[in-house]
């Protein structure tokens, strides 16, 4: 009985490796594949001019970005409670906000979704997470959604870099805060943080666009 | 030695699929047809572009949804492709829920959600290892959010892309002009 079982499973391997051998040499044509070709994205792109908005703070104070006058640019993120991926990032926001704002950069975090889909993302829930984790900037709700569709935000967390040109607000970075969102690389490429660090010395950040996965923004439908 | 190799994979239930290891791949997927749960393979993302890339030749449609354990959309949206996978089970059709969980979530989420809700169609963990340059390989108008579906044909070139959740009606519409009769 052993014997038959072994011999059916040493079939099996034989034609499975005929089979995949098979399957290798076939011919391919890659279908739109791993071109990189940047497509326009909706919203801001790199190079565009950012406008500014008025959004309620957890502190029940509206915030502009022109309130900061002393500011050089700006860390905005699209962020949310709920969202696994950028719950993993909140205490990276806090430690970025710490070398960004000394720069000259703060974070101004915004919460996009719809709180009647998704509780956790209220502004009460807002509140209580901004103080447990111990936030060190702004976290703005932007309840009629308007800014981030006006940036082109997709996602949580969603970070757009921001520097003052003339009185404009210049996109210089679009993207994720860096390439670990699992935080388990001692090496992990800071992506913010680096083309925080080009603009300062007068260069375009390379990268200057990155995609992460994230989480949906959460429409009112 | 193979036969050794593969009880351990069995018993584990778990292997990292490398590019030198793709007789392995192709082993464990034959495995997952035989044995009532299936098991899920860890592929990094060179070896699951192949699936992106059917032969020139090659007239199955392939339903390639991406969605991970944590992502309550995707677990929303999953019983339409397993009913879709049910419903062409005998046509041209191969749905394949490509999980990009965390490859540490593995045997923590990943397998035991696999085995909970008896998922039939094939389900693989793309390890991405941190690279997100995935995102654009697989289609550039991806934006990065899940859940994401691709539909491939090869002989007609069709290579369609959707950032959506999605319905199992919706997805016959977008399947169905493709089978060939």
């Amino acid at each position: 009985m052993r014997l038959i079982k072994s011999t059916l499973s040493f079939l099996t391997v034989i034609v499975v490796a005929l089979f995949s051998f098979g399957f290798i040499n076939h011919a391919r044509t890659p279908l739109s594949f791993g071109e990189g070709a940047r497509v326009r994205q909706p919203g801001y792109n790199v190079g565009d001019y950012a406008a500014d908005f008025k959004l309620k703070n957890i502190d029940d104070k509206m915030v502009s970005l022109a309130d900061y006058t002393e500011a050089i640019g700006f860390v905005v993120v699209f962020t949310c409670n709920h969202c696994p991926y950028a719950k993993l990032y909140e205490d990276r926001l806090v430690a970025l906000d710490k070398v960004s704002k000394k720069k000259g950069y703060p974070v101004i975090a915004i919460n996009p979704n719809d709180a009647a889909s998704h509780p956790e993302d209220s502004f009460d829930n807002m509140k209580k997470r901004a103080k447990d984790k111990g936030f060190t900037f702004p976290y703005l709700v932007d309840e009629t959604q308007e800014v981030a569709q006006a940036f082109g935000a997709a996602k949580t967390p969603h970070v757009y870099l921001l520097q003052k040109e003339e009185g404009k607000l210049k996109v210089v970075y679009i993207g994720a805060i860096d390439d670990d969102t699992e935080n388990t690389k001692k090496d992990k490429v800071k992506y913010v943080e680096n083309a925080i660090d080009a603009v300062e010395k007068g260069e375009k950040p390379n990268p200057d666009f990155t995609k992460a996965v994230g989480c949906t923004i959460k429409w009112k439908s | 030695m193979i036969l050794m190799m593969k009880s351990s994979i069995i018993k584990t239930g778990t292997l990292f699929v490398d590019r030198g290891l793709m007789p392995f791949l192709f082993l464990l997927l034959t495995f997952s047809f035989v044995s009532s749960a299936q098991i899920v393979p860890v592929l990094t993302f060179d070896v699951f572009q192949k699936h992106l890339q059917p032969a020139n030749d090659n007239d199955t449609v392939y339903v390639i949804n991406f969605w991970a354990t944590w992502c309550k959309p995707c677990v929303e949206e999953l019983p339409a492709f397993e009913k879709l996978n049910e419903t062409y089970a005998n046509q041209k059709v191969k749905v394949l829920l490509v999980s990009i969980d965390f490859r540490s979530q593995y045997e923590k989420q990943v397998v035991p959600f696999v085995q909970k809700n008896k998922l039939k169609s094939q389900v693989m963990l793309m390890d991405a290892q941190g690279d997100n340059d995935f995102i654009d390989k697989v289609n550039p108008a991806w934006q990065g959010t899940i859940p994401a579906t691709t539909v491939i044909q090869a002989s007609s070139k069709t290579n369609k892309f959707y950032e959506k959740q999605f319905t199992f009606e919706e997805l016959e519409n977008i399947i169905q002009p493709l089978i060939k009769k």
